[in-house]
């Protein structure tokens, strides 16, 4: 099992400054906290949209990597969207999913099917090129390098676990200034 | 005052404001008139999705580029998608849209006196939650589609083209 705060600081110490990262919830509140700038995109309000804010941003900027941080709760309440993303084969789209078994966002209650969803096997069934399933930190940082370079659509399943405690402000996820300094940041995109 | 609703010139008409790209599930009313000519059109990129609300997402993230993109969907898909648009198009003012099959509504009868539970209740719901709307029912209304598209990318916000009848599909 993986701690997710290690996994996501191994993941900002291997991509570059200028890397839209798209990220849902608990996820999203550890990764600003690691890797803050204004290119997160912090998808809230309407839980599951984070894959399909992420294929957006692939189609808008289609020669730019984007970075998708999705959480397994999160996907299951837009499964339609691995059809959606591989149908449209984004290149260059990372679809990272930390499998924690639980909505953690909404109280840690246990997600439906845990201990036998399988989602890298939906994701390749969907049609996404590469899926692959990671559960321990060695073999993250050694496949990290291979899966980012990789021609996509790519899915990863990370099994993971929470790491150290991060600041959750709720009020700044939500706010209209995040979204602003993301849009600043990429008006020159 | 024409009874036709074509598709061409609705086609024509979203054309001119710009947009590229059209997000879509299929929709009765639009299927014929609509969406099998875009399907179609080399200047206009189709992306399927399988829920509704997907193309919320996925036009909200295109509009941070500048790029121009409308939804396409029946009337049960917008009601699907409330939460989705309730938060990504009006809370955080999105310039999101929506081009809505109105399936089964009577041609000539307006939305809310319409005999379908589900027609009848889309207007009021839009005016709650605060979205412009237009009604396309015949070739008279399409005028109206091009200044709206272009006022919701002008304003960040979103609006929803109500289509009364099946366009024609030429």
């Amino acid at each position: 099992m993986i701690k997710r705060d290690e996994c996501l600081k191994s993941l900002a110490s291997r991509i570059a400054e200028e890397e839209i990262v798209v990220a849902a919830y608990t996820t999203a509140f550890e990764w600003i906290a690691i890797r803050p700038s204004p290119l997160n995109f912090i998808s809230s309000g309407a839980m599951g949209l984070t894959s399909s804010h992420a294929l957006g941003f692939a189609l808008a900027w289609p020669d730019r990597r984007i970075i998708l941080l999705d959480g397994d709760g999160s996907l299951l309440m837009n499964l339609g969207c691995l059809v959606t993303n591989a149908n449209t084969a984004p290149k260059n789209l990372v679809h990272f999913v930390f499998e924690n078994g639980t909505y953690e966002a909404n109280g840690g209650h246990p997600i439906p099917g845990r201990d036998s969803v399988d989602f890298s096997g939906m994701a390749h069934s969907a049609g996404y090129k590469n899926c692959h399933e990671i559960s321990d930190i060695k073999n993250f940082e050694e496949s990290l390098g291979s899966v980012l370079q990789a021609e996509g659509p790519t899915f990863v399943t990370l099994k993971c676990e929470t790491g150290e405690n991060y600041p959750q402000d709720y009020r700044y996820m939500h706010s209209a200034k995040i979204r602003e300094e993301f849009a600043e940041a990429v008006k020159n995109f | 005052m024409s009874d036709n609703l074509t598709g061409s010139l609705i086609i024509k008409a979203v054309k001119e404001s710009g947009i590229k790209t059209v997000l879509t599930v299929p929709d009765k009313t639009t299927a014929e008139g609509l969406l099998r000519p875009i399907s179609a059109d080399a200047d206009l990129r189709q992306v399927s999705t399988c829920k509704e609300d997907e193309t919320i997402g996925i036009s909200a993230a295109l509009s941070y580029s500048g790029h121009r993109s409308l939804i396409l969907i029946q009337y049960t898909g917008l009601l699907y998608s409330m939460n989705a648009i309730r938060a990504v198009a009006v809370d955080y003012q999105s310039p999101i849209c929506l081009m809505v099959g109105l399936l089964g509504k009577e041609p000539g009868v307006f939305p809310t006196q319409s005999k379908r539970n589900g027609v009848r209740i889309i207007e009021p719901i839009l005016d709650v939650m605060g979205i412009a709307h237009h009604v396309i029912e015949t070739d008279d209304d399409i005028e109206k589609i091009t200044p709206a598209i272009n006022n919701a990318y002008e304003t960040s916000s979103p609006v929803a083209m109500l289509i009364g009848r099946p366009p024609l599909a030429s």
